[in-house]
């Protein structure tokens, strides 16, 4: 080829050198150049056909998931509805930002621009910035919902230069009644790190996507989530939509329907007031729970959309702990509550209710006196409930024997767990020989018998179990509480009591409220219905530190009530524990009202009203200037607390029932009695006698004592 | 050629006519495209710097000899005056700039010196004793010929232009008939400079060129992203293409440059691989002519001049189609007669020029003996 020949050329000595030698050189070589040229020619064809064609697919794929973008599409999240259909938690559509770490570029500067543009407070920023370095890049971060339409287009326009923030119109979650519910529903929250891992589903990184983080959004996660929708979008390289493509919609979660009465939970919920406590109303022939109210509480709503530093530092700070569901994991010792069940123990194990002792202000038990808190003289079993009579369960105690007793406390429910969809529930303590052995390794001992006859203790119970004891007491059904609303009515099975015995039962306790017991202040403004009850008052702390009744809050006696009505065909049963009350005469007003409402709802919400009026306010009023109080105090910005009104779905609001009610209402004749109250002073106690070192029964109880189930939410 | 048709334009040369008119006019039709569809944006005014090149072409096609001959060197020495020009006027203005504005036109020297240096040194090899060829000493004023304008060219800084200058000019020197061994000299030392060239000539950002190019996937946001994107939309385009106006590669901008460096992937992706013979025949054509023109020149000036305008073109189209397949770093040379742009139309169209003048020298003085 021309190479050699110019090699020649090149290594023979230079006078060869010619026109022709160089013309032939020039042939040659510009043969070579276009060989070379030919060749490349052909490389590059080959090249082309090897992409075009051999890896056509491949490059076919990519530039799809170039020119398409699929976005998921949050599924609103199913509905929780009351047992009446109106809703619990709802979703309301509104305007969200995001931001995806990963995709920011400058965060801190992203950051200051949206706050200007949503007009954020610093708390809020940092806030935000927190979440943004707790985050791993790809999680979502929520920057602010319920934008107005400006806002939105503001942050819409200034896209181009704000990589990383998504904003767009979705649905949040909204719980009309706010913190009536927030224990019972919990709140959502966009999934963490560690649920991705656990599930690295591409939803739970989409922004907008919360799950249900405690309580009934949690258990009924898998029926609330429904199905996420997709949007095909042709997108161009900096991320604008050119089209649309296809969009599947999102599948609508499906609603859960529990049996909780929703106007019921708000109203007892807002009648606890300024008190901690919880009341829990039951329905005695089905079991549904149709009020499970814990106070105070938190509002779901703030919750969902990001907990802020300064809402969390005040409920934390709480000595009512308002993040606590008090109806299933506050233990209390249920006091003089039990009484009317430990007489059902009497009744089976064949004391007949006219068998009486003498209580002379207390009783001798082996060789040691235990007071009663009074002296009754005779007593008898009926008495011995109206009246609350210690020294009558301390002989009869005795005389069964405890065993026998707390084999009926748990028949009753007491220390039982109770299949409900719940993340948790403390299911306390029945103390018997047995559980001490067991539990404290030590023997059982006559004031063992005569603590726990009358409630104190070791004993723990929850809300809940007190209410269900209300019911299967009233009913002598063994009622399984339920939450989730069926059409079936369950079958309960029947204690082995006669009619009489439990009339006799039934009679005693309406005697507590409408005879001459202790909880005269409790009777019904009604002449037809009659509410029957037990007080009980639990000691928190030695009578050595506090009376019980006055000084610091802390040290203060919870007041119990248990309550069922009609009294004498039963419909609804239910309890009511206010912490540190002072005694029952905290709690048992409420039970009135609560079941006032129930049955006229005109009725309770005046006595509400009047009562708000000089509390300040709903317990959202409240929550929200208790807010703008903490944040004033914290040094931070008191921000407006965001008004709903405008959106909330009045079925759920107690007042609600008001306004449907209020044509039939009319049609009745108003029969407005008023009671005297004469039992204010009659308050059970207990005895103080019977002190027993190791009893320390405070909020929550002794841990060590009571079985409390793990609870993994605090 | 006998006839109907006219003498005069059965004469032109239309073995390379009916190609680069081709390439033109689908040039047209894929800019139409790039501008998603409409045709004013690129097409247009490529047609009409076409009509006013190929004019010039023709004007300079009915160029003499004598005359050619005799403004070579001046010519080369303007357009060298006019690139240091730049350079001064670079510095004054405060950054680096590649044209000079002159009323409404705007010049860029480096871009007329690709061919002026191509023909300096046909010139000057064309006019040297034969028996000087092989000899040091007669290369030292082609070197320079070649190394000025490429540091003022590098010094704007254009890698791209530079590397088309030595390109020319070495095509140039090897067909006049250099000894090999100084090539083969030149190509080891070219190797053996080539990591100092990269640490210490290269700006940073053309050493992150080359540093993707040898490993697209390091980089995928940045340089590398146009590679990927460039070979997305060539493999999307299988063997028959998208269709006029359906590419997504071009239309949504996932493709960058679309109308000037990467206007092969625009077309490609459109009507693939076909298309892609279609563009790779038409310069073959093209340069099969240059090459057979330079073959047929009576003598070693035009020789190399021809050899050289078609060097220079084919540097272009190579350069572009490697660097668009994935082969070369990204380097901003467009594809001639397809890619938007007067610059780049104006050098090649003055190569076919002079290619079509030394063809038409050809035809009037068909080589009769070998000595000039």
């Amino acid at each position: 080829m021309g190479i050699f020949g110019k090699n020649r050329i090149g290594a023979k000595p230079r006078e060869l050198v010619s026109q022709t030698t160089l013309d032939n050189a020039f042939n040659r070589r510009t043969f070579v150049i276009g060989g070379a040229m030919g060749g490349i020619g052909m490389i590059l064809a080959t090249r082309m056909a090897y992409i075009a064609i051999a890896e056509n697919e491949r490059w076919v794929l990519e530039s799809e998931s170039n020119r398409v973008n699929l976005s998921l599409i949050p599924p609103r999240r199913g509905w929780i509805l009351d047992r009446n259909g109106a809703p619990l938690a709802s979703n309301r559509a509104d305007f969200r930002v995001d931001v995806i770490p990963d995709r920011m570029n400058e965060p801190e500067q992203t950051l200051s621009v949206l706050a200007d543009i949503l007009d954020l407070p610093e708390t809020t920023v940092a806030d935000i910035t927190k979440r943004i370095d707790d985050a791993r890049g790809f999680q979502p971060v929520e920057v602010a919902v319920g934008l107005n339409y400006d806002q939105f287009a503001a942050i819409s326009v200034r896209l181009p230069d704000l990589p990383g923030v998504v904003p767009q119109r979705g649905f949040s979650r909204f719980y009309p009644t706010g913190p009536s519910v927030g224990h019972l529903l919990g709140y959502v929250g966009p999934a963490s790190a560690e649920e991705y891992e656990e599930r690295p589903d591409p939803i739970l990184i989409t922004p907008g996507y919360k799950i249900g983080k405690d309580a009934l959004e949690q258990q009924f996660e898998d029926d609330l989530q429904g199905d996420p929708g997709a949007r095909r979008v042709e997108v161009t390289a900096s991320g604008r939509i050119v089209r649309d493509l296809e969009t599947r919609e999102d599948v609508q979660g499906a609603p859960v329907r529990l049996t909780i009465d929703g106007p019921l939970q708000d109203y007892a919920a807002r009648r606890i007031g300024l008190e901690s406590g919880s009341c829990v109303v039951l329905d005695c022939e089905t079991g549904d729970v149709l009020c499970m109210s814990s106070m105070p509480s938190f509002d779901p709503n703030s919750f969902s959309q990001g907990i802020g530093r300064v809402e969390y530092a005040m409920l934390r700070d709480d000595e009512r702990v308002p993040l606590r569901n008090k109806v299933l994991k506050g233990l209390y010792p249920p006091g003089s509550t039990v009484k009317p069940m430990h007489c059902m123990a009497f009744l089976d194990a064949g004391v007949k209710p006219e068998e009486a002792i003498m209580c002379n202000g207390g009783r001798r038990i082996g060789n040691r006196f235990f007071n009663c808190w009074s002296n009754h003289g005779r007593v008898d079993m009926a008495k011995a409930i109206y009246q609350s009579c210690d020294s009558y369960f301390y002989h009869f105690a005795q005389q069964v024997g405890f065993e026998k007793v707390a084999d009926w406390a748990h028949k009753m429910g007491l220390g039982e767990e109770f299949e409900l969809p719940v993340t948790s529930q403390f299911y306390g303590t029945v103390p018997s020989p047995e559980w001490k052995l067991r539990r404290r390794e030590s023997e059982w001992q006559p004031y063992d018998t005569v603590n726990s006859s009358i409630g104190q203790g070791y004993y723990l119970v929850n809300p809940l179990q007190l209410a269900v004891m209300s019911a299967r007491l009233a009913t002598g059904n063994k009622v399984v509480p339920r939450l989730r609303l069926t059409e079936d009515k369950p079958k309960f099975e029947h204690f082995a009591f006669s009619d009489a015995e439990i009339g006799y039962v039934r009679q005693a306790m309406s005697d507590v409220v409408n005879g001459p017991g202790t909880a005269g202040r409790a009777r019904l403004p009604f002449d037809d219905i009659k509410m029957a009850g037990k007080t009980g008052t639990a000691q928190v702390v030695s009578l050595s530190i506090s009376n019980g009744k006055t000084g610091p809050w802390k040290y203060r006696d919870h007041g119990l009530f248990v309550f069922f009505a009609p009294f004498d065909k039963p419909k609804y049963a239910g309890a009511v524990i206010i912490e540190h009350g002072g005694g029952s005469g905290s709690a048992y007003p409420i039970a009135r009202d609560v079941m006032t409402y129930l049955f006229d709802p005109a009725k309770g919400m005046d006595a509400l009203r009047a009562l708000e009026e000089q509390w300040g306010g709903t317990a959202q009023q409240r929550l929200d200037s208790k807010y703008r109080a903490y944040a004033a105090e914290a040094g931070a910005a008191a921000p407006p607390v965001p008004t709903r009104d405008k959106d909330i779905l009045e079925q759920v609001e107690a007042e609600a029932r008001l306004a449907a009610r209020s044509d039939a209402k009319l049609a009745e004749s108003v029969n407005q009695r008023r009671e005297t109250d004469e039992a204010t002073s009659q308050v059970s106690r207990a005895p103080p006698s019977a002190q027993t070192p190791d009893r320390q029964a405070t909020t929550g109880g002794d841990p060590a004592a009571a079985d409390v189930a793990p609870d993994n939410s605090q | 050629m006998s006839g109907i048709v006219p003498a005069p334009i059965a004469r032109q040369p239309w073995q390379m006519l009916f190609p680069l008119f081709a390439l033109i006019a689908f040039g047209a039709l894929v800019l139409t495209s790039a501008a998603a569809g409409d045709f004013d944006t690129y097409a247009q005014s490529h047609l009409i710097r076409f009509a006013v090149f190929f004019t010039m072409a023709i004007v300079i096609s009915r160029l003499s000899k004598p005359l050619v001959s005799f403004f070579t060197y001046p010519a080369y020495l303007v357009i060298l005056l006019l690139l240091i020009a730049v350079e001064i006027v670079g510095q004054v203005g405060g950054g680096s700039q590649r044209w000079l504005e002159v009323g409404p036109i705007r010049i860029q020297p480096s871009e007329l010196m690709k061919p002026a240096v191509a023909v300096a040194l046909a010139h000057y090899y064309g006019s040297l004793p034969v028996g000087m060829v092989p000899n040091w000493r007669a290369l030292m004023p082609a070197a320079g010929i070649i190394l000025a304008p490429m540091a003022f060219v590098l010094l704007q800084p254009d890698l791209g232009t530079s590397l088309a200058i030595a390109f020319g000019g070495g095509v140039v020197m090897f067909l006049a008939g250099l000894p090999l061994r100084w090539f083969i000299f030149a190509g080891l030392g070219g190797v053996a400079a080539i990591p100092l060239a990269f640490f210490f000539a290269l700006q940073p950002y053309q050493q992150d060129r080359v540093t993707t190019f040898l490993d697209p996937e390091s980089d995928p946001l940045g340089e590398g992203y146009q590679i990927t994107q460039s070979k997305i939309a060539i493999g999307s385009g299988g063997i028959f293409g998208k269709g006029f106006n359906e590419g997504s590669q071009s239309h949504l901008n996932y493709l960058p440059e679309p109308h000037t460096d990467f206007v092969f992937a625009t077309m490609a992706e459109e009507w693939g691989f076909l298309g892609g013979l279609f563009v790779l025949g038409g310069f073959a054509l093209i340069l099969h002519w240059g090459l057979s023109v330079a073959r047929a020149a009576p003598d070693r000036y035009t020789k190399l001049m021809a050899a050289g305008m078609t060097a220079t073109i084919f540097f272009y189209v190579s350069i572009n189609l490697l660097m668009v397949m994935g082969f070369a770093p990204v380097v901003g040379i467009p594809l001639p007669f397809i890619s938007h742009g007067g610059s780049s139309m104006m050098t090649n169209m003055i190569c076919i020029g002079v290619l079509m003048m030394i063809n038409r020298w050809n035809r009037n003085a068909p080589r009769t003996g070998l000595i000039t």
